[in-house]
């Protein structure tokens, strides 16, 4: 479904964000990718949609090679890649009916946008997602009247309006408080379960991505230095990645408790 | 997140904190060098003193002018809206019509300008042109770039029009480039990664967050062209500055007192309708 081959970012500065990254990705797969800040972990994913271009490499989505296309086809591109944003990034003056309709902006005309005279399919699909995320009550909201667990909904909705193929999901749980931060990976999970997408996930919460992804790819230094299931995160792992910590409090203790169970501490 | 290992790494060694405690503690000095700092602060005083004495005056032309001014103040007291009251009435009406125009015109040539002169939107080339644009606007005054156009256009308001269009742009381009320099550039990022095309993004990312300054400045831009439509006509480009200045030259205080009495109520009535219109548009 995705497929990397030595993805490189090199920033103007010399910094070296991604070093030749590898990474296969098949079909429905939703994965963690977590790694210290700096580690290159948001660059990682804008390249996909190229918010950041990459410098060297290539980066597959089915068929399509994304880092040598013309600006017309980056935009029919980047419709079938949804994003996810770390503190929502909604446009806060518009409605959140707006918000969501905007993830249909590849594929209606600037007029119709303009004018927000969205076909009605579009509508249906906006107030069945808001719903989903039991926000249809809001719909006619700004969305900075939101709170930010609602936001992020909204957020989801506006990526999943795309009907993407792929959902690229930036430190969804950054400014969320515990129990909303799991509501949302959980509502992240089911909904790319439902839809058969797949989903990078950049998160810095360890044990929250061992609660809800099959796969865990740890970033240091723009390299992958960890592929693995979840349970795989041992202390030197963990330590590998991030440096030497006490890890015994982060890592997931799955006998006897459901993985809802963990201490809240660790957070 | 398991934090113990860091805090006992980050404390502050022992004979250090023993050798600050007792010290005084002032905010470091701007000017470092004691010497730099006192030359440069008694620099500046001697400076402004030799300048003041440099200004000669005449106390007894003071004396006789204090009268005259007396004669306008007090004009204020019984202004004269009627013996001219048909010249006021078109004088005004002209002003109005110039700075509604003029604004308009110039905030419509303004918001592409100012999207080409923000940085982050705009690539080098048209930035540096819009930039270059906005510098001329701003370079010129509008007293000269008005005797400019009288010389081109002749006397009327048809000067005064462009005059104050052409300022306009040069004020609220920049203004609004720097608004649209400072927006959230995340939010406008999450517009593009739909797959929006450019007016789409500029319509959905970029727009809804500079909106509100866009029509404060613009109602202020209004304002300012109202006013300056009354000096303009000082150099002959129409409005209500034409009839003042022939008030003025013929001493007839009382109709200028009545001129500026309403120039006073009409940009205080503009300034309340940009209270209101912002109070809704937050």
């Amino acid at each position: 479904m995705v497929r990397l081959e030595k993805l490189t970012k090199t920033y103007k500065t010399g910094d070296q964000a991604l070093k030749a990254v590898d990474l296969d990705i098949p079909e429905g797969q939703v994965l963690a990718l977590i790694g210290p800040s700096g580690a290159g972990k948001s660059t990682l994913i804008r390249c996909l949609n190229r918010l950041v271009e990459p410098t060297g490499g290539k980066a597959w989505l089915g068929e399509t090679e994304l880092t040598s296309l013309s600006q017309g086809r980056l935009r029919k591109a980047r419709r079938r890649i949804g994003m996810i944003f770390q503190e929502y990034a909604l446009v806060e003056r518009l409605t959140v009916m707006e918000n969501v309709l905007s993830g249909r902006l590849g594929y209606v005309g600037f007029w119709r946008s303009f004018l927000r005279r969205y076909p009605q399919k579009d509508v249906d699909e906006a107030f069945r997602l808001l719903d989903r995320v039991g926000l249809l009550h809001m719909a006619d909201k700004r969305a900075d009247e939101l709170s930010g667990g609602q936001r992020q909904r909204v957020g989801i909705c506006r990526a999943l309006i795309q009907d993407p193929d792929l959902l690229l999901v930036d430190e969804p749980t950054a400014s969320l408080d515990p129990k909303t931060s799991r509501q949302i990976m959980r509502l992240i999970v089911e909904l790319c379960q439902e839809r058969r997408l797949a989903a990078i996930i950049n998160i810095h919460d360890v044990a929250l991505a061992q609660m809800f992804v099959q796969r865990v790819i740890g970033l240091e230094f723009g390299s992958v230095v960890f592929d693995g299931a979840p349970d795989g995160l041992t202390p030197d792992v963990l330590t590998q990645i991030y440096g030497e910590e006490d890890w015994e409090a982060t890592i997931q203790k799955d006998e006897g408790r459901s993985s809802e169970e963990v201490e809240e501490s660790a957070w | 997140m398991v934090m113990s290992v860091d805090h006992v790494q980050n404390l502050p060694s022992h004979s250090e904190l023993k050798y600050m405690l007792g010290r005084r503690w002032r905010k470091p000095r701007f000017i470092k060098r004691s010497w730099l700092r006192w030359l440069l602060g008694v620099g500046a005083l001697i400076y402004l003193i030799a300048a003041v004495m440099t200004v000669e005056v005449n106390w007894s032309r003071v004396y006789e002018g204090l009268d005259r001014g007396w004669k306008f103040v007090s004009a204020f007291t019984s202004p004269d809206f009627v013996s001219r009251g048909s010249d006021i009435w078109e004088g005004m009406l002209e002003s109005l019509i110039m700075t509604v125009t003029a604004s308009v015109v110039g905030i419509a040539i303004s918001i592409p300008i100012g999207l080409g002169a923000a940085r982050n939107i705009s690539p080098l080339p048209v930035y540096l042109i819009c930039r270059g644009i906005v510098a001329i606007s701003r370079a010129l005054q509008e007293i000269i770039v008005a005797i400019l156009l009288v010389a081109i256009f002749g006397f009327g308001p048809l000067a005064g029009f462009l005059t104050l269009s052409f300022a306009t742009i040069g004020f609220l381009s920049k203004l609004l480039a720097e608004e649209i320099e400072a927006m959230s550039r995340v939010q406008a990022e999450a517009v593009r990664a739909t797959g929006a095309s450019w007016l789409q993004w500029i319509n959905y990312g970029v727009q809804p967050q500079v909106m509100p300054r866009l029509i404060g400045l613009s109602i202020y831009r209004m304002d300012i062209n109202f006013r300056e439509s009354a000096i303009l006509g000082l150099v002959g480009a129409g409005g209500i500055g034409a009839t003042l200045n022939t008030a003025f030259d013929r001493y007839e205080y009382d109709t200028a007192a009545a001129i500026l009495i309403l120039i006073i109520v009409i940009v205080m009535a503009f300034e309340y309708l940009s209270g209101v219109i912002r109070a809704r548009v937050q």
